[in-house]
């Protein structure tokens, strides 16, 4: 029960998890450019960026886990966080695209000239440099999670009260870019990507190379995740999930916390978000959409809340399900997405990961997620 | 060729307010039961003068001074069926055959044409020859329908045709408006016959500098756009006296034209206030008395919409007499209808996540996707069509407000909806174990409450009351499987901010979300003014996290 039990219960998967990670960098890009087009063993370009989407979506469950798992706040706009990461780095892409664009004009974007403006927008300045987009990626879902954080948790705005401005939120950063005038492409967004960094998108190296960024990516987002949630910080960051008044009364500062773990949390959707633009070749305002929101915390829930490693697998396993059903009988794919959020919620309340292990894991031993998160709010009625 | 504008003007205008359009009025047969176009023996009743299709007729070989002479017969006949026969004939559309004198109109392109008779029939191409009109006769047919229309023994077409003439101000017409003044008798054509005269004072030459301060007086009267661009240039005018009376004149009309552009979007912002009441009131119960997040309800709207349809449809098919009546009996349906079903879900889902509200809202939406994709299995991914009933289309103006009949309706229909719920709150046993389940659920139960029959019942009436916005709804927007998806979040936008559990917050929420997203519109756009509501209610939360009436629910707060 004490958390430093938990800790040790919780090394053996993480490095099970690692070593998968891992072995994927290695094996995918191989079996990608070393095995002969006709050999039983090739992986075609488009499962190596199918895999790397499944990667991206696994960060971002991931960073939904960090927030809901172990602080038992239900953000509903972590695809915004993911959306405008991917507008960072699609702000780079159309500025390396130059003047090979359809109009040709070296100095503004396609769409730019299409809509007959005559100057680069101040906002779009920098993005010529990739370390700038790179850091644009990271900074603004991180500044835009850190002012609403900053407000709704100073004012106490907990629960589904939260939920709801976070999806209305996303819902208002949709309608926002669907708009011509913000100067982001509008309702087509970007998309026609040449290359980067001066390598093409298209060719199977710069496919491999990204995929392996990838990975990377998550298995470093994963130890800062299971960094912060080991820590000292990661304990108070339990406390307040299962039972915040008290928290507060013990005299830690519980907005600090909730705001620190949320920018972070942010943060690396955006990242998730920039590594999936260049996979899958366009960026537009459906990515706001509240629905995706919601597909990553239902990712979250079927892998296992609470446990990082569950985060991951729910990532990967949600968004390959979804891969099959959309493929293969379409109109069954809501059908099935509705029934998992049903069934999850009712019988499966910790996840996949729940089924292979009976004990162990952060809180599993507790009596149900939910029903601390509603006693800390009972709690704090007088 | 200026000329020929001006003359068609009026005839294009008269097109419009007397909804007879060219084609509707030659088959007079079939859509147009007037007797009067039907047969020549319906016009030779009155023996005295000439029957219309033998005016007509008589067109076909005479000169175009004999044709003025018919065209000024036809006018002073006063049949106001006569106006799209001219209309055509002005347009070289009207056509007779010179051995039998059959007079026939033609639509469509030049080289396809189709022709028909008075009375609607289909006519052969042999033998018909175009009637030749001039300049001087399209004169003469524009002043003939003026004539028609201002001298008209109805009231309301000889408002539009004033209303049309005022458009047009043409000098010529002058005599024919102090005719037609002479003998009015409404009070309102009066008004509207005088602007005509002043509006025509106001464009023509030679008039003395007194008449041109009265006219401007008269026409400040009616403080509308068209006003204001008539006076507009004597606000320039070197007269001293003219310049005072004009500027003044200005000046009331743009005050007057801006209270009346706020009062109607203030009619507007009601009316959508009006719609997010009906959809957040059944959510103010789920969500504010039972502490339900059921992102569901928008399904439920959908569903009562799908309702809707299917009763129109039901009731066509086994008594098309009553179609009227249809949208009446569709209330209680989807009441039925989205009701049960909210039970269904209490009893199946919802009871197991009492107390887990981030859970709930989780199921709820995996359940709105089920729905979603039902209904869409059912009935197709495409738009479903409800037809308005006839009391509930049209519209009519007070003062410079456009007021439709459906958009008043569903006014009255929420606030009808939302003073039934309260009393059923307030007066019933229902409503009486609903609240005492809300403030304390242990202590209602120890007093032999039954509180889970309680929870489904509540529930259900919750989802029921959204069924019933699904009918209301179902007159504005399109019925489709993503019906209730737009309105999902502004309704929980509604109820935040209004004050979870507090009916009275819901109103005021919804009315004031609706004003403010129709005030914003015209200077932000409709899409940023509604970005600058939610921002604003994501800072309004801020500062009064439990909305604008706290009340406490049960464990909502996570």
């Amino acid at each position: 029960m004490t958390p430093a039990v938990r800790t040790a219960l919780f090394g053996g998967a993480s490095i099970w998890l690692l070593g998968l990670i891992a072995a994927l960098a290695v094996i995918v890009p191989a079996m990608n450019l070393l095995m002969p087009p006709d050999s039983a063993f090739h992986l075609s370009a488009f499962a190596v960026t199918l895999i790397g989407k499944y990667l991206c979506y696994a960060l971002l469950a991931l960073s939904v886990d960090l927030i809901w798992g172990y602080c038992g706040i239900l953000s509903l706009c972590h695809g915004a966080f993911f959306g405008l990461g991917g507008y960072a780095m699609g702000m780079y892409l159309m500025r390396e695209i130059g003047d090979r664009g359809v109009y040709g004009n070296p100095d503004l974007p396609d769409f730019m000239v299409f809509l007959n403006w005559k100057e680069l927008p101040w906002y779009w300045y920098g993005f010529d440099n990739f370390g700038f987009a790179m850091l644009m990626a990271v900074v603004a879902p991180g500044l835009l999670a850190l002012v609403f954080g900053a407000l709704a948790f100073r004012s106490r705005v907990t629960g589904v009260y939260f939920s709801i401005i976070t999806q209305a939120l996303t819902f208002a950063l949709m309608l926002a870019f669907f708009r011509n005038d913000m100067g982001f492409g509008g309702n087509n967004g970007m998309t026609d990507f040449k290359d980067i960094l001066g390598f093409s998108v298209q060719s199977d190296g710069t496919r491999c190379a990204i995929f392996v960024i990838t990975a990377i990516m998550l298995a470093a987002g994963f130890l800062v995740c299971r960094a912060v949630v080991h820590s000292k910080l990661g304990k108070i960051l339990i406390s307040i999930r299962d039972a915040e008044s008290r928290t507060r009364f013990v005299g830690y500062r519980v907005e600090h916390y909730k705001l620190f773990v949320w920018v972070l949390s942010a943060c690396i959707a955006g990242v998730a978000g920039a590594l999936y633009v260049p996979q899958v070749g366009i960026i537009n305002p459906s990515e706001f959409e509240p629905a995706n929101s919601i597909e990553a915390v239902i990712a979250v829930a079927v892998g296992g809340r609470g446990t990082l490693v569950g985060g991951i697998i729910g990532g990967v396993l949600v968004n390959a399900v979804k891969t099959f059903f959309t493929g293969t009988l379409p109109d069954f794919w809501l059908f099935a997405l509705g029934a998992m959020f049903i069934l999850v919620t009712l019988f499966l309340p910790k996840g996949v990961i729940g089924l292979f292990k009976k004990t162990g894991g952060i809180g599993v031993k507790l009596p149900g997620l939910g029903k601390l998160a509603s006693g800390a709010a009972k709690e704090a009625k007088p | 060729m200026k000329r020929i504008f001006a003359y068609l003007l009026p005839v294009l205008a008269l097109t419009a307010v007397l909804s007879a359009p060219i084609p509707a009025a030659a088959q007079a047969g079939d859509t147009q039961a007037e007797p009067a176009t039907e047969s020549p023996p319906e016009s030779a009743s009155e023996p005295a003068k000439p029957s219309l299709s033998a005016l007509l007729t008589r067109l076909g070989d005479a000169s175009f001074d004999e044709k003025a002479a018919i065209v000024d017969e036809i006018a002073a006949s006063g049949d106001p069926q006569a106006v799209p026969l001219l209309r055509a004939l002005s347009g070289g559309n009207l056509y007779v055959r010179a051995s039998d004198g059959l007079a026939a109109v033609s639509k469509g392109e030049e080289g396809s044409e189709t022709y028909t008779s008075l009375t609607g029939d289909p006519v052969e191409a042999e033998g018909l020859e175009k009637v030749r009109v001039n300049n001087m006769l399209r004169r003469k047919v524009t002043a003939a329908v003026s004539r028609l229309g201002l001298l008209s023994p109805k009231a309301d077409v000889r408002l539009t045709s004033a209303r049309a003439a005022f458009l047009e101000h043409d000098e010529e017409m002058l005599p024919l408006v102090e005719e037609a003044l002479a003998k009015e008798t409404d009070s309102g054509v009066k008004t509207a016959l005088q602007q005509v005269r002043a509006a025509i004072a106001l464009t023509s030459s030679g008039v003395t500098d007194d008449a041109v301060v009265a006219a401007i007086d008269v026409i400040k009267d009616r403080g509308d756009e068209d006003a204001r661009n008539l006076i507009k240039p004597f606000t320039e005018s070197e007269n001293a006296k003219i310049k005072a009376a004009a500027v003044r004149a200005a000046n009331a009309i743009n005050t007057s034209l801006g209270y009346w552009a706020a009062a109607q979007n203030a009619w507007y912002g009601l009316s959508l206030g009006s719609v997010l009441l009906l959809a957040a009131v059944g959510l103010a119960i789920t969500m504010g008395v039972m502490g339900v997040i059921n992102m569901a309800h928008g399904e439920m709207v959908m569903l009562g919409a799908y309702t809707t349809y299917v009763v129109q449809d039901v009731m066509h098919s086994i008594a098309p007499a009553l179609d009227t009546v249809s949208l009446v009996v569709a209330v209680p349906m989807a009441f039925l209808v989205a009701g049960l079903a909210g039970v269904a879900i209490e009893r199946s889902i919802i009871r197991f996540l009492y107390g887990r509200p981030l859970e709930t809202l989780l199921a709820t939406w995996g359940l709105s996707l089920v729905l979603q994709q039902t209904v869409r299995t059912i009935f197709g991914p495409t738009n479903k069509t409800v037809i308005s009933p006839s009391w509930m289309s049209g519209a009519f103006e007070i003062g410079h407000l456009t007021v439709t009949y459906n958009r008043l309706w569903i006014i009255i229909f929420s606030l009808a909806v939302l003073g039934l719920m309260m009393a059923l709150l307030r007066y019933t046993r229902f409503g009486l174990q609903t609240r005492a389940v809300t403030q304390n659920r242990r202590m209602a139960a120890a007093m032999g409450i039954r509180t889970d029959l309680v929870d489904a019942m509540t529930f259900g009436f919750g989802s029921g009351i959204a069924g019933i916005a699904g009918v209301a709804l179902s007159q504005l927007d399109n019925v489709s499987p993503n019906l209730g998806q737009s309105y999902i979040i502004d309704s929980f936008m509604v109820v935040v901010f209004g004050g979870v559990g507090n009916l009275w917050g819901t109103l005021v929420g919804s009315m004031t979300l609706g004003i403010a997203n129709k005030f914003l519109e015209p200077y932000a756009g409709a899409v940023l003014g509604k970005i600058f509501v939610l921002v604003f209610i994501i800072l309004f939360i801020q500062r009064r996290p439990r909305g604008l009436f706290a009340l406490k629910g049960r464990a909502l707060e996570g």
